[in-house]
């Protein structure tokens, strides 16, 4: 036990002298909550939008009135003509234009049915799209109000629910992604490259003619990262909740029990990279694109993964990143319990133990 | 019972392809100061990672304090010291970190063996909260062998302790391995340097994975056949070539500032002859001496004789 101890030591002197691995540690997971927080967001805001309002009336001066509340617009009121418009779009002044007919309050009234038009610039067609749905969904929402108070009949409206999102934030999706790339990143590279450079360095040689059992160099190469990630964890979760107000809607001892289930996958798959290459360089390059990549593509919340092909999907399932950002989604967002995510669970679990049983069975107790 | 045992070890890389030890025996009593003396490439890491355990060997047996070093590495990994060739300790460590968790890892305290290590360790002590890193070469070696000492290893296994380190920290180590052998700790040191052989009790000399002769330093030398000579001049650049075209040269090597020769027919008519044409080929100062073969003289003899 004391040689367990003063090797975790050992490990921790490593991890605090060395300032570049130190940045990366507590650097990286800030730097990507505050990139996709605030730079590489897909939220909308401040979209200059024109209203065209030939109207004038009670039910354009309202709905007009609720889009300038929001705050995805800024709303700029002119009368223009149909060239006019397209005129302001080309010049990329606007994103969007709404046009109220001259008698659009009279036909919603009389017919209790009306037109209005929603003009958007489709160049970026996600954009076009957000900014459309959140002029939709205002105008579904007056209409809602305007039956509920008219109490007419028969009017059907479409019903559209943004389902635990329904304001539509980036955060709910991305922090979970953060923080599944952040750990996979972290542990499978820093296990990896730690316990190759003991190899590099010829230290491992001592370490194998000693009594230190060789599995326990591994045990004691893990736990420092562990700790390290759960600090991680930690300053994700307050970045999230305070910097930018997303709520841990579910248990947060769940939240972390789920977490150390994918740090010690992470840990095992280090592991089993540092049992397969010989070099620091290797190792660093072998988790980079091995972790980085799939994790950021297949994991979901950059790309959804319903709109890949089949056989993309089916390797999606291959990595661990999609398993734990599904469980934290659940737990984070949807506020659920451990019975809803524990498929998921085994599966992260079914893979630690393949990926600890081949390592074992890879490491060497022996130079070669 | 032999402290370290050989018998037909065999060591190859690639599939076979490269023979890095072939058909080593040997045996170094306890207590014993064994050299294993040979060029580089020669094997004497592989032998030495052998008998640590680190490799398997492809053919033969060894063991190590009794113990087999296939079936029972565990039991040997418990009691030898091993310091590897290359410099391997945790160089963001300082010196007192290093020692500290080396002694924890053999499941002792620096304070249990200090006596063991003392005369060593107070050489490096004014540095030890120095980073291992920052250490000169011939202070790292002092660290590493405080290193491997510190849990009283029955066997020391020193992989080229002294390879890259100054003249004087050189016999500074040497007095040090002679002073542990009266601690009566078996040691086994490799080195590149012939210089060092005659500071062994025996030695191995080591050439492409064979030994070529296995003996005390002394009677290694006196085995040496018939007479060497040392030869001198004022140009001994022409000097070398000169004798290697001359009739009568059996062998001549550069050695240092003078050349190293043997005669095919030898007396001291020969000597006189060679001195006569090299005074005809105009060489000036010619100084021709008997001398007493060094270890590496008979090193290249024997390494001679095996081509």
């Amino acid at each position: 036990m004391k040689q367990f101890l003063v090797f975790v030591k050992k490990e921790f002197y490593h991890v605090f002298r060395d300032r570049k691995t130190l940045l990366m540690l507590f650097g990286l997971p800030i730097v990507q909550i505050m990139l996709f927080g605030f730079a590489l967001t897909n939220e909308v805001k401040n979209s200059k939008i024109v209203v065209v309002d030939y109207a004038k009336d009670v039910s354009s001066q309202k709905i007009i009135h609720k889009i300038e509340s929001s705050n995805n617009f800024e709303v700029e009121k002119a009368l223009l003509g149909y060239n006019e418009i397209e005129a302001a779009f080309k010049e990329g002044k606007i994103k969007l234009a709404l046009v109220f007919p001259s008698n659009f309050n009279k036909d919603l009234m009389h017919l209790n049915k009306s037109q209005v038009q929603i003009i958007a610039d489709a160049s970026d067609p996600n954009t076009g799209n957000t900014l459309t749905n959140y002029v939709t969904s205002i105008i579904m929402d007056y209409q809602k109000e305007l039956m509920t108070n008219a109490n007419v009949p028969y009017a059907i409206s479409p019903e559209i629910r943004m389902m635990y999102n329904p304001e539509l934030k980036g955060a709910p999706n991305f922090v979970p992604g953060v923080m599944a790339l952040v750990l996979m990143l972290i542990c499978v590279m820093m296990t990896s490259v730690s316990i190759v450079k003991e190899k590099e360095k010829g230290t491992m040689e001592i370490l194998l003619v000693s009594p230190f059992k060789p599995f326990l160099v591994i045990i004691s190469k893990a736990v420092p990262y562990l700790m390290i990630s759960w600090v991680n964890v930690c300053i994700i979760l307050l970045l999230a909740v305070f910097a930018l107000g997303m709520p841990i809607k579910g248990s947060i001892f769940l939240l972390f029990a789920e977490s150390t289930l994918l740090i010690i996958t992470a840990l095992s798959l280090g592991l089993l990279i540092s049992t397969q290459t010989e070099s620091q360089q290797t190792a660093m390059l072998v988790s980079l694109m091995g972790m980085m990549l799939p994790t950021m593509l297949f994991a979901g919340f950059m790309f959804p993964i319903e709109n890949m092909p089949v056989p993309l999907q089916v390797v999606s399932n291959a990595v661990p990143a999609k398993w734990y950002y599904i469980i934290v989604k659940s737990i984070m967002v949807k506020g659920l319990g451990f019975s809803a995510i524990w498929k998921e669970t085994l599966i992260l679990m079914g893979m630690t133990m393949f990926f600890l049983l081949i390592s074992f069975k890879k490491f060497k107790i022996r130079l070669a | 019972m032999s402290a370290v045992s050989l018998k037909n070890i065999r060591k190859t890389y690639n599939d076979g392809k490269l023979v890095a030890v072939e058909d080593v025996s040997l045996s170094v009593e306890k207590g014993e100061l064994f050299g294993i003396i040979g060029p580089d490439g020669a094997g004497k890491t592989s032998l030495f990672r052998i008998l640590t355990t680190l490799l398997l060997p492809n053919g033969g047996s060894a063991t190590v304090d009794g113990y087999d070093v296939i079936e029972d590495y565990k039991s040997i990994r418990n009691c030898v010291g091993y310091m590897p060739g290359k410099f391997s300790l945790y160089q963001d460590l300082t010196v007192e970190e290093n020692l500290n968790f080396f002694a924890t890892l053999f499941n002792t305290s620096i304070e249990e063996n200090y006596d063991l290590i003392k005369e060593i360790y107070v050489q490096i002590a004014p540095f030890k909260d120095r980073r291992a890193g920052k250490l000169s070469g011939g202070m790292k070696q002092k660290l590493a062998l405080c290193c491997a000492l510190i849990h009283k290893p029955t066997v020391l296994f020193l992989d080229e302790p002294t390879t890259g380190v100054d003249s004087v920290s050189r016999k500074e180590f040497w007095e040090m391995l002679r002073r542990l052998k009266e601690q009566n700790i078996t040691i086994l040191v490799s080195t590149p340097y012939m210089d060092e052989a005659v500071l062994c009790d025996r030695i191995a000399l080591i050439q492409s994975g064979k030994i070529l002769s296995i003996d005390t330093p002394k009677k290694i030398t006196e085995q040496y056949p018939g007479k060497l000579y040392s030869i001198r001049s004022a140009n001994t650049h022409q000097l070398l070539g000169d004798l290697h075209s001359y009739d009568n040269t059996k062998s001549c090597f550069a050695f240092g500032e003078s050349l190293h020769y043997t005669f095919k027919s030898e007396g001291p008519e020969e000597t006189r002859a060679l001195q006569n044409h090299l005074t005809v080929l105009r060489h000036e100062e010619v100084v021709i001496n008997e001398i007493v073969p060094t270890i590496e003289d008979c090193f290249i003899h024997l390494m001679s004789n095996e081509s």
